[in-house]
């Protein structure tokens, strides 16, 4: 910890403060927090709840991403795994398909599937209750976290159905968990520019509300780094924070910085390394009842992502093969880390790495027979 | 122990009192992360309150990649005879200073390895053809090559570096001290210059009025201690000479050389980089070195005690070799300093600021 005096000629002494004894911080804290010049105080600040709550324990998880397809019916400009139906390099897993990769993999020790894909104009319901079933038959020991709030509302819309209802059906099919994905920056005025036909804000707190309702826990992200402001950002880890107050049922926040590669932001950089590391520490510091932060190597790098177990986070997700949406974005990071090298960083950062079901449960041994 | 950080604190960082071997060791291996990176940006903006971060426009030119030292931790040289061996002929010189200038460069840094044949004049002559055409500053030759240079031409080194200074040299950069640790070099470069003869080298350099800079390769063979020693060695010699204008400590690439280990980890540069921010209180200058960490980490290594961003790095080629491609341009390097809330600025090697950038 830096000395309590720096607060004070930073300004930061109100804030420095209301984090020792626990207190909340209000939107125009985390404003003050992102315009401070000093990245380490902040960052410093951010750690003090982080070893509060975690430690010096870091999380990661050996797990499987899954994208059944990247066609897509939105179009969001900051996207570049989008494809229309039929265009040159789009795709389509079928169920078989899926159940395939799944046993690809089979003599890993996985503990966690995460299926994504794009809102796909045709696939209907039953082929995703297929699609977990199937799954489910073999690997039954494996948690499944699929479909964002986004494809849950997509799959709704398809059907005719309440979104309650697909939560319901998609939960008998084996369902556990929902990603965070989707998210994106909740401002109506920022979804209007880049994302106009997803689902909303509101919409996507909705189905969120619906699942935590229901006993099905979920992550939750922040797309930043285009055209959002501060005050955006934090409006956005505000909402967050609201719901989450409400129900409780946000395990991991996963701050992810933009990658501007392939994709229609003109002009829009992405975020640069300080950003991000602000980001993560204001987002550690206002989400004072979401347990976990997220530091994602794909997207951020394994440098940066490392450093960021500093500013934070205290979790590094996963070893993640065949990752696509970040690096068809110009993600430089590498295709997986090795639960070794995942480690080393993790240790090599003054911390003890500790192997995490996507529920944060310590993995169990029995699990990693695979 | 509180109260000892405290007093410690203020001594040291208040009011410039020097930390002895005890501390920095204790400090290396107990400091927490912030704390280290809070001391050195401390330091670092007492030294530097204008809150300028300079970067030099410049290329590395490697004349030849043909080298009989064999370092383990290389990826870059051909041994004598290999089909990939080269020397760059004077028209590609030529052309590469030519664009180097048109790019808006002030500088060349000009560097190969430890060639069997080239004499001594080969070098003169080089620096002479480009004084002749070029307004540009040459950083050239490292104490290694200088020590070669000498051996082979059976001189000594105040003499080699008197006529390379007289055909045109302007300055020494500081590559090849690794790690300045005799144990450590026969481990990872048992045919390069002792850790006493790189330290000569810039003595004299020094002495006849040539700045240089000085370097770290670091996350190989060498233990804590043996970065500690590094860093006192150069804080010594620069007590005596003042001739240094910087520290660029990096980190060993294992890709494509013959030492297998993990690469440093970027925590662990943060670390290195925020300690030698406070050991060496007699450099002026700490570079953070992008070309190894990449531009994210290198733009929070302002905030741990460097106060240059390097070079735009028109042509790399070494760390290339090992496998790792990161490129920047002007326009990149200026907007990722000035997004750190610091004001960019083009330099000398000498680290003055050229007016207008």
């Amino acid at each position: 910890m830096i000395p309590a005096a720096v607060y004070k000629s930073l300004g930061l002494d109100g804030i420095f403060h209301k984090v020792i004894a626990g207190d909340r911080l209000d939107v125009e804290d985390g404003l003050r927090l992102f315009q401070c010049r000093d990245l380490v105080a902040v960052g410093a600040l951010a750690h003090q709840v982080r070893l509060r709550r975690h430690g010096r324990t870091t999380f990661y998880v050996v797990n499987q991403h899954i994208n059944y397809s990247n066609v897509c019916v939105n179009g969001c400009l900051f996207c570049a795994f989008r494809r229309r139906k039929g265009e040159p390099g789009s795709f389509e897993l079928t169920v078989s398909d899926v159940v395939a990769k799944v046993q690809e993999r089979f003599q890993d020790p996985i503990t966690e599937i995460h299926i994504v894909g794009g809102c796909h104009p045709e696939l209907r319901l039953e082929t995703f209750e297929a699609m977990l079933r199937a799954i489910r038959r073999v690997r039954p020991q494996v948690h499944l976290k699929a479909f964002t709030a986004v494809e849950i509302a997509h799959f709704a819309h398809l059907e005719g159905l309440p979104t309650r209802e697909v939560l319901l059906r998609l939960r008998a099919a084996g369902l556990e968990m929902l990603p965070g994905g989707g998210a994106e920056v909740f401002s109506p005025r920022v979804r209007r520019l880049l994302c106009p036909n997803k689902l909303d804000g509101e919409g996507w707190l909705r189905v969120m509300r619906e699942a935590h309702e229901l006993g099905i826990k979920s992550n939750a992200t922040m797309l930043f780094g285009h055209r959002e402001t501060l005050e955006e950002r934090l409006e956005h880890l505000d909402a967050l924070r609201r719901l989450q107050d409400e129900t409780g049922g946000f395990v991991c926040f996963i701050p992810l910085p933009f990658q501007p590669l392939n994709t229609e932001v003109d002009g829009a950089r992405g975020p640069s390394g300080v950003d991000i590391l602000k980001t993560i520490a204001v987002s550690r510091l206002m989400l004072d009842n979401i347990p976990h932060i997220k530091a994602y190597w794909v997207m951020l790098g394994v440098k940066l992502a490392q450093v960021a177990l500093h500013f934070g986070a205290d979790d590094l997700d996963g070893t993640v093969v065949e990752e696509k949406i970040g690096h068809m974005a110009g993600a430089e990071s590498e295709d997986f880390l090795t639960r070794e090298a995942l480690e080393n960083l993790i240790r090599e950062a003054g911390f003890h790495p500790v192997e995490r079901n996507c529920f944060f449960e310590a993995a169990q041994a029995s699990v990693q027979a695979g | 122990m509180e109260k000892g950080k405290e007093i410690f604190f203020n001594e040291v960082l208040n009011e410039g009192r020097r930390v002895s071997w005890d501390e920095a060791r204790r400090i290396y291996r107990e400091a927490d992360f912030h704390w280290l990176g809070y001391a050195a940006h401390t330091i670092r903006r007492r030294k530097h309150p204008d809150d300028v971060v300079t970067y030099v426009v410049d290329r590395n030119i490697n004349y030849s990649n043909i080298c009989v030292c064999g370092c383990r931790f290389c990826a870059f040289y051909r041994p004598p005879g290999h089909p990939e061996g080269y020397v760059l002929e004077r028209s590609a010189l030529a052309r590469k200073i030519e664009e180097t200038l048109v790019l808006g460069g002030t500088q060349i840094l000009l560097q190969g390895g430890h060639h069997p044949d080239l004499p001594l004049s080969f070098y003169e002559d080089m620096l002479r053809f480009i004084k002749d055409r070029y307004p540009v500053h040459i950083h050239a030759f490292s104490p290694p090559e200088i020590v070669f240079f000498a051996r082979r031409e059976r001189l000594d080194t105040a003499a080699v570096i008197a006529r390379l200074k007289e055909a045109g040299l302007d300055s020494i950069p500081g590559g090849g001290a690794e790690i300045l640790v005799d144990a450590v070099r026969r481990k990872v470069s048992p045919n390069k210059c002792s850790a006493a003869e790189w330290l000569g080298v810039m003595e004299e350099a020094h002495r006849q009025g040539l700045r240089t800079t000085a370097t770290m390769m670091f996350g190989h063979e060498e233990s804590l201690d043996d970065r500690l020693a590094h860093l006192f060695a150069l804080r010594d010699l620069q007590d005596r000479t003042g001739g240094f204008t910087a520290f660029i400590p990096w980190t060993f690439q294992p890709g494509h050389t013959a030492l297998e280990r993990r690469p440093e980890t970027a925590v662990g540069y943060l670390r290195l980089l925020a300690l030698s921010r406070l050991v060496l209180d007699n450099f002026d200058n700490i570079q953070a070195s992008w070309v190894t960490m990449g531009p994210k980490v290198a733009q929070a290594a302002l905030f741990f005690g460097a106060n240059d961003f390097g070079s735009t790095m028109i042509e790399e080629n070494v760390v290339a070799a090992a496998g790792v491609h990161f490129r920047l341009s002007l326009e990149e390097i200026r907007r990722i300093i000035e997004d750190a809330g610091f004001v960019p600025k083009q330099r000398t090697m000498a680290y003055e600021w050229i007016e207008g950038s």
